[in-house]
């Protein structure tokens, strides 16, 4: 395997664990998002805020190499994770297994939410029962949702209700081990409450790995993003450390405007 | 404000105009089934018993039973669908979850579609040619099967796509981002979920492929044969040749005969599509999303 967690602080320059250089991306021959180059440090929250169509879900798309499965779509530029260029690697499903995704919309899978949790594992090799329910038992309470499911975990997780749903995802991507987990504007169909439960689980899971959190609550990437970066029509506007951002230390009066809610 | 005019009226007349016509249209429907049925029951009702099921015909096809036919029919279905149902689900699978959309996708697409379009005696000729004389099987069960394979394989191929394709692209994605291999995903997402679907189109095959003559009369089944088959290799008769050749064919059978033999073929293909449907209700009921 060529992605390890253990090699990667050797290999990247001074505990980056993702840098983009000069990225692109473009569907059809139609640039969605142009000229990124930022780079994510290690056991940070990284926060990316912006207004629809800001090509914030196809940077996340081009990271775990999704866009394979995304006719048209193609990427130029560079993303090292862990040092290793992605777009050259060919075992692209180590990468995708190092790399934990929250999708907006909960998406449980149409198994039990045991099965939803074991998965990932299962997918690994593991098959002994018991190694599995060590596993599924320490994603579900990571993930505060142990209490509310521990009798019925032969239920189906596609039934859970949304909230429940998202947090069994947040489960599912934990049971990977992942070294960055990227969560895609996940409480776009979540109540208030579970969205504050998912932020303290996230705030504690900061100290095992590295987050990015794309959202649409340019708050909540004031409440856990270290830094922000804030994209606005296909371009990274200003990266930058999330309390300079919010305190009126912006470069650009664009990201002051979107934060301060003038347009967006 | 709320009175009637002329227009409003006018437009509920019309309305109940159409509403009629479709509805008339729709019992239209309905009447052809319930004529056949209920004069196959009326005149073919008397004929029908255990003994006209596992007896073989007798004085020259004009007493006796339909076993030898019935059981002729089991076989080149099974047969059939030995064949279809792996390559018609495989290349169903190859088609929704492998190929991209693509030049040659499309003209295999294209070709499947007119595969469906050929009529079954068109069918009936290229079994004779492949199967009966170039690949040298002879008039048997394993030629006509063929027949009958490459006749539903399109049907099979397109209705298990429909299911495939009915699984949301949103759980091959979420399998797909957690290191999942495109099998790994089928294995584990895709199938368990459009089993159901599959299976409701491979029992309708079934019922399908009971019914069909033009492509097994050349290829393998016989007017009348006092043996029963032991394996492919072996000539057979079946329901539908028999029902025309009892009706048409041969002179001084007795009149509700042909009903009789008609009510057990008729019976057969309900059979099979009231289990798909009870089958498809059992599977909807435990819908997963």
């Amino acid at each position: 395997m060529v992605v390890q967690p253990g090699q990667a602080a050797e290999e990247s320059v001074s505990g980056q664990i993702l840098t983009v250089k000069d990225l692109t991306i473009s569907y059809g021959g139609v640039p969605a998002l142009s000229g990124v180059n930022l780079d994510i440090r290690e056991n940070e929250i990284f926060g990316i805020i912006g207004p629809a169509n800001a090509g914030k879900t196809s940077f996340l798309k081009a990271i775990n190499r999704m866009d394979m499965f995304t006719a048209g779509m193609g990427v130029q530029g560079e993303i090292r994770f862990c040092g290793q260029d992605v777009q050259t690697l060919k075992n692209v499903y180590a990468l995708r297994s190092a790399i934990g995704v929250v999708f907006p919309l909960p998406v449980g899978l149409p198994m039990t939410i045991y099965d939803n949790v074991a998965l990932a594992p299962r997918l690994r090799g593991i098959k002994a029962r018991q190694d599995l329910d060590v596993i599924v038992e320490r994603c579900l309470e990571r993930a505060a949702l142990w209490d509310e499911v521990k009798d019925r975990l032969d239920s189906l997780g596609s039934l859970l209700s949304g909230g429940q749903q998202q947090r069994l995802t947040i489960a599912r991507a934990l049971s990977q081990e992942p070294t960055l987990l990227m969560l895609d504007e996940f409480s776009i169909a979540v109540d208030p409450v579970t969205t504050m439960r998912i932020e303290d689980v996230l705030k504690e899971l900061r100290q095992e790995m590295t987050i990015i959190l794309v959202t649409n609550l340019v708050q909540q990437a004031n409440r856990l993003a270290d830094r922000t970066a804030f994209f606005l029509q296909g371009s990274c506007v200003e990266v930058g450390d999330t309390a300079t951002l919010f305190t009126g230390g912006a470069q650009d009066q664009r990201t002051t405007d979107y934060i301060e809610g003038r347009f967006g | 404000m709320f009175r009637e005019t002329a227009l409003n009226v006018r437009d509920k007349k019309v309305q109940g105009l159409f509403r009629l016509l479709f509805l008339t249209m729709t019992l239209l429907l309905i009447l052809p089934v319930l004529v056949i049925l209920g004069m196959l029951i009326y005149k073919g009702g008397p004929v029908l018993s255990i003994d006209f099921l596992f007896t073989a015909p007798t004085d020259g096809m004009t007493a006796g039973g339909v076993f030898p036919a019935l059981l002729g029919t089991v076989w080149l279905v099974g047969v059939a669908l030995l064949v279809s149902v792996p390559i018609g689900i495989a290349a169903a699978i190859y088609l929704s979850e492998y190929a991209s959309d693509n030049w040659f996708t499309r003209i295999i697409n294209l070709a499947i579609i007119n595969l469906a379009g050929v009529p079954s005696i068109v069918h009936a000729l290229f079994g004779v040619g492949a199967f009966v004389v170039f690949f040298g099987f002879g008039t048997s069960i394993l030629a006509a099967s063929l027949t009958l394979a490459i006749m539903t394989l399109p049907v099979v191929i397109v209705s298990t796509r429909e299911s495939l394709m009915a699984v949301p692209q949103a759980f091959r994605e979420a399998c797909w981002s957690m290191g999942a291999t495109r099998w790994q995903t089928i294995r584990r997402v895709v199938l368990p979920n459009s089993v159901s679907g599959i299976l409701t189109g491979v029992i309708l095959e079934v019922s399908r492929t009971t019914g069909e003559t033009a492509p097994i009369m050349f290829t393998g089944a016989v007017f009348f044969t006092p043996f029963l088959p032991q394996g492919v290799f072996d000539q057979t008769m079946a329901l539908s040749l028999h029902l025309f050749v009892v009706a048409t064919q041969v002179p001084g059978v007795p009149d509700e005969l042909p009903y009789g033999v008609a009510l057990v073929l008729i019976g057969m293909v309900l059979l099979m599509n009231s289990i798909s449907i009870a089958f498809r209700m059992y599977l909807r009921g435990r819908k997963k999303w």
